[in-house]
């Protein structure tokens, strides 16, 4: 009966700060309760037994998502208060999201209310996939195509993003900010190792663990630390891209290289050696995602020769 | 890890004493942050739910877990307290500059 009630309540609030959210006219309003909706999206997954997604969820759909929108909403300066539209101009985007949801339900409707065979399938395959946990397994093993895809994914939007990234704003740290960030730093880095780690056999893995990394980053980097972790740094880039290189060149060496799979499979890992191939991906993996998510909050332009001029305005003074 | 069916009466009293005056600190940090006329003392209302609140509640809760969990959630609400303290100074902060500005 309690749990029904917190269901119901957590169904409500979740709707009420999705609508409070897009509906706020102020933007900085719009992303707090953005914040708040990922806060409780997390929860809602945890209530539904996804401790996984429960954990990404928190930790970038609420934690490195709002910091991205706030970051972006600092760089952009006042905006101009949105304009009339009219109903005209409002009659299009309100049927296409009309359809777009009409289809979602539809899809909804057709879920079948069994899990139908795949999750037997994987466990029956589980002992050959080189690690014991069902998510982990499939997301680098039975389906790391997926995955792949997914790192190409956030290195395009990093490169994007490095396209457009705005010129350097000259701050001065604030001291408290800036030993609380370094404090925080130890038990993070240990926090994303056991993450990693532990999604071998537990919820885990290489995204929740790259995005603890990047927020711990992404906090330092807000107060003027970690200043070699920016794109022209060459060991960023090489582990950035080295996410998806290492998996693409260990993949072609389980396909390619003879006597390594008994039948050579594109992604397909062989069984005796699969728990280190994946444990090679993830720690690359998580290293590059910690650093695209990064970069992604707080890229910036390389720094101008006239900056260059007092790179000592850069250091931490208090005030 | 215990049930609470296995809690002596004295315990179930005392953490439920401590869980009631952790959720009151709770709803008086929401009223005050909704209430309270300006930015420094709507802060100081959160902050308090946010530290003593939550260290109430936490210690409510150890009467049900194991060694290891309470130890994880002290180490949570040392966290949770720090971050506050931090992040309530910087909102100050940025609302005295404000202030001072107009």
């Amino acid at each position: 009966m309690s749990l029904l009630l917190f269901d119901t309540l957590l169904c409500g609030l979740l709707l009420a700060l999705a609508l409070a959210s897009m509906l706020s006219r102020q933007l900085s309003h719009a992303v707090i309760l953005y914040i708040a909706f990922g806060l409780l999206m997390a929860l809602a997954w945890a209530r539904l037994a996804a401790p996984d997604l429960a954990l990404a969820e928190a930790a970038i759909g609420a934690g490195l998502t709002g910091a991205l929108c706030f970051t972006a909403l600092a760089r952009q300066g006042k905006l101009p208060l949105s304009p009339q539209v009219s109903w005209q101009q409002r009659g299009w985007p309100v049927l296409f999201v009309l359809l777009m949801l009409s289809g979602l339900l539809l899809a909804l409707l057709q879920l079948p209310a069994s899990p139908g065979p795949l999750p037997a399938l994987v466990l029956q395959e589980l002992a050959d996939s080189g690690v014991s946990h069902p998510v982990t397994a499939v997301l680098l093993n039975f389906r790391s195509w997926d995955t792949v895809l997914e790192l190409l994914v956030l290195l395009l939007a990093l490169l994007g993003t490095l396209q457009v990234a705005p010129v350097p704003v000259r701050q001065n740290s604030w001291a408290l900010g800036r030993s609380w960030s370094q404090l925080l730093a130890p038990p993070i880095i240990l926090l994303a190792g056991y993450i990693l780690w532990a999604g071998a056999s537990q919820p885990g893995g290489a995204f929740q663990a790259g995005a603890l990394l990047a927020a711990g980053a992404v906090v330092l980097k807000l107060n003027r630390q970690l200043n070699w972790l920016a794109w022209r740094n060459i060991w960023v880039r090489f582990f950035a891209v080295a996410g998806l290189g290492v998996f693409v060149i260990v993949a072609l060496a389980a396909w390619l290289l003879p006597g390594l799979a008994a039948e050579p499979i594109w992604l397909r890992w062989p069984p005796e050696h699969a728990k280190y191939i994946i444990l090679l991906i993830e720690v690359f993996a998580t290293l590059a995602i910690a650093i695209t998510l990064t970069l992604l909050v707080v890229a910036e332009q390389p720094a101008t020769p006239i900056s260059l001029e007092r790179p000592d305005t850069a250091g931490g003074s208090d005030d | 890890m215990n049930s609470a069916g296995e809690l002596s009466v004295f315990s179930t009293i005392i953490s439920s004493l401590l869980l009631g005056i952790g959720l009151l600190f709770f709803v008086a940090g929401s009223i005050g942050m909704l209430r309270f006329p300006d930015s420094f003392s709507r802060l100081h209302a959160v902050t308090k739910a946010d530290s003593l609140g939550l260290g109430a509640v936490i210690a409510g809760l150890m009467f049900y877990s194991s060694w290891w969990q309470n130890l994880l959630m002290l180490f949570i609400w040392l966290l949770v307290m720090a971050s506050g303290a931090v992040s309530c100074q910087l909102l100050a902060r940025f609302c005295k500059a404000k202030q001072d500005k107009a």
